[in-house]
């Protein structure tokens, strides 16, 4: 299991999905705040290659041993690839949730969209929110 | 009590797990056939070699007592309502009377065959008839079907007869709405019913946020799917209004009777405006349950749903001799069978001892006393050296569960509300429900139900304070328990990741 930590060069979706730009494609993945609720991950069940993510809707699934949850889009993108390693070693999105353990690569599809997210800041004061909650 | 704290391995622990194909030795038998006494057929003349198996079958070869130790030693590997107390929120794991297993067994009950003609089952087609009356009447829904076989088949039978009763209106619909708070069960029943599945969001009280409702209710809505008193273990007092919001636009209101042991004989699902019940017969009203089965979910509906349920429906009529009772299958507009034969008969047998011999005011006593068992147990929960750890998140009564949650427990000690369940069990007592309802962080289920005595539930609350205590001191323990059970903390990643689905014989 990872430490505790959010990159500086990451958006973040109140949904504790996370962005890297790199150009006119992203990279999708999910928070250390995530993983760390759902606990062990044991199913991946990604996007086809192709498909259309639209921001704020659900795009595929993470199993873990608590329950099934659903991932949100942080952006709208068409799918440039999926993360067969994660298919194939689920857990990699709790040993390396910003590396390894990405989700999907999209090509952008409005990059207008990143400016509603958060930066890490933001999102860390977002955290500390929820649990005052 | 006194925590354990030799961690070293139990007897139990140690012993070599074996199946039954892993035992015994070729040729042992547990019985013997006497010598043939009569001329020998030869076996062509009575089963021709088509039908017939080439080789034999793989069974075990053991011998009598052989069979009684191995399951009576698995028994002993398991935990039940006999052993201990068993607060597992939104399963209604009551204490089973042991009356009814003494009427099940009769043997006019136990031995009678499925295929009976109904002429010389006159009996159980009584019983059966006088079951469907009694949840009719617990429901305030007239028309009831005994046929499905579990909650989770009720509510697929409930959701078909939405669609039937649409289409046969010429109104197609294809969304169902459920809340956030919802069993799985509701959004897997309508997925597989072929409906699309809309959440409903929970307000600041723990009920049905009606802004989002009336948003999302429009005449794409076929029905919508409710619990009450929710997941959350509180009643929504504004089910009269979203009654309105849904029959408003035409859509039915389905009742999850998961939760129904809250108000049995004090307020009925009809009278709220549903149009669909199911019943969890093995929760409710008693039944040995739990690891799949056997289960009951009867339905009960109003009118207008009336005329599409299952068949075969047991009907009474009256002849010179007395009432007589049948099973009818001709409805014209019925969505069908839902199972082969008439469901669950033990089952029906034992919900009938237990309603027959309560009583409507026993019914109601019951759900009183599970309610007050909760917010009883609820109190103490919430007094100092456990109140700090695991936080109530809605302050209200509750009905006949609540939640708590292990996220300050997780903050301040380091131990998370898994680790909490599983070093309960070296206390002798079973966990409540864990991570449902997903909506309340790090969560904990509790319902204890009306057969638990003060003392039980005070004990309960004893052992929750020291668990929590020893995670001051040492959250450790708690993380590496449990250290008493007859196998330690279960890797259940590598089992969902890596299952074993196969066991080779031979």
């Amino acid at each position: 299991m990872a430490d505790e930590h959010y990159p500086e060069d990451l958006r973040y979706h109140r949904e504790h999905d996370w962005v890297r730009v790199d150009g006119d494609e992203a990279v999708f993945g999910i928070t250390w705040f995530a993983q760390d609720a759902l606990g062990e991950v044991v199913f991946y069940e990604p996007p086809a290659v192709g498909a259309t993510l639209a921001a704020d809707a659900t795009y595929g699934e993470l199993e873990s041993v608590k329950a099934v949850s659903d991932i949100y889009a942080p952006a709208d993108g068409e799918v440039v690839s999926v993360n067969e390693d994660v298919v194939a070693a689920p857990e990699l999105v709790n040993t390396d949730p910003y590396g390894a353990g990405w989700l999907v690569r999209v090509r952008l599809t409005n990059p207008a969209r990143l400016d509603a997210l958060m930066d890490q800041a933001a999102y860390v004061a977002y955290l500390a929110g929820l649990g005052e909650a | 009590m006194t925590p354990p704290t030799d961690f070293a391995q139990t007897a139990q622990q140690r012993e070599e797990v074996r199946t039954i194909f892993e035992r015994g030795a070729p040729g042992r038998r547990a019985s013997h056939l006497p010598v043939l006494d009569v001329p020998e057929q030869p076996i062509d003349d009575v089963l021709p070699a088509r039908f017939r198996r080439r080789g034999l079958p793989l069974l075990p070869e053991v011998s009598e007592p052989e069979i009684v130790r191995h399951y009576v030693r698995l028994s002993k590997r398991n935990f039940d309502l006999d052993s201990g107390f068993y607060p597992l929120g939104s399963c209604t794991m009551k204490y089973n009377p042991k009356l009814h297993e003494r009427v099940a067994a009769l043997p006019g009950h136990s031995r009678l065959h499925p295929l009976q003609r109904p002429e010389r089952a006159q009996g159980a087609l009584e019983l059966m008839w006088g079951l469907q009356n009694a949840l009719g009447e617990i429901a305030g829904l007239p028309h009831v079907s005994l046929q499905p076989s579990a909650g989770s088949h009720g509510e697929l039978a409930g959701v078909l007869l939405t669609r039937a009763y649409h289409e046969d209106r010429g109104d197609a619909r294809e969304i169902v709405l459920t809340p956030d708070t919802a069993h799985g069960t509701n959004p897997a029943t309508v997925t597989m019913a072929g409906y699309r599945v809309l959440g409903v969001g929970t307000d600041a009280n723990g009920g049905v946020d009606l802004d989002d409702l009336r948003e999302k209710a429009t005449d794409r809505v076929a029905c919508l799917m409710l619990t009450n008193p929710n997941t959350l273990g509180l009643f929504d007092p504004n089910i009269t209004e979203i009654a309105r919001i849904v029959h408003g636009v035409g859509a039915t209101l389905y009742y999850d009777g998961a939760n129904l042991n809250a108000i049995m004989g004090i307020s009925r699902p009809g009278d709220m405006g549903f149009d669909i019940v199911h019943f969890n017969l093995h929760k409710s009203f008693t039944q040995p349950h739990g690891g799949g089965g056997p289960g009951a979910g009867p339905i009960a509906v109003s009118d207008r749903i009336a005329p599409y349920l299952p068949v075969p429906i047991v009907t009474r009529t009256e002849a010179a001799d007395g009432p007589v009772f049948d099973l009818v299958d001709d409805l014209p507009k019925s969505i069908g069978r839902v199972r082969g034969f008439q469901g669950n008969y033990g089952v029906f047998v034992r919900a009938y001892a237990y309603i027959c011999s309560l009583g409507g005011e026993g019914l109601r006593q019951a759900s009183e006393i599970a309610v007050l068992n909760a917010n009883y147990l609820r109190a103490l929960l919430r007094k100092q050296g456990i109140g700090e750890y695991l936080a109530t998140p809605f302050d209200r009564h509750c009905m006949h569960e609540f939640v708590m949650s292990g996220g300050p427990m997780k903050r301040d000690l380091g131990i998370r509300t898994l680790d909490l369940a599983k070093r309960m069990l070296d206390f002798g007592v079973h966990p409540p429900t864990v991570y449902f309802p997903q909506l309340v962080e790090e969560c904990l289920l509790i319902e204890p139900t009306e057969t638990e005595t003060r003392e039980t539930l005070e004990t309960f609350a004893k052992i929750l304070a020291e668990i929590l205590a020893e995670a001051v001191e040492s959250p450790e323990t708690a993380r590496n328990a449990p250290y008493t059970t007859p196998v330690r903390r279960l890797d259940e990643a590598t089992a969902a990741r890596v299952p074993v689905l196969r066991q080779p014989l031979g």
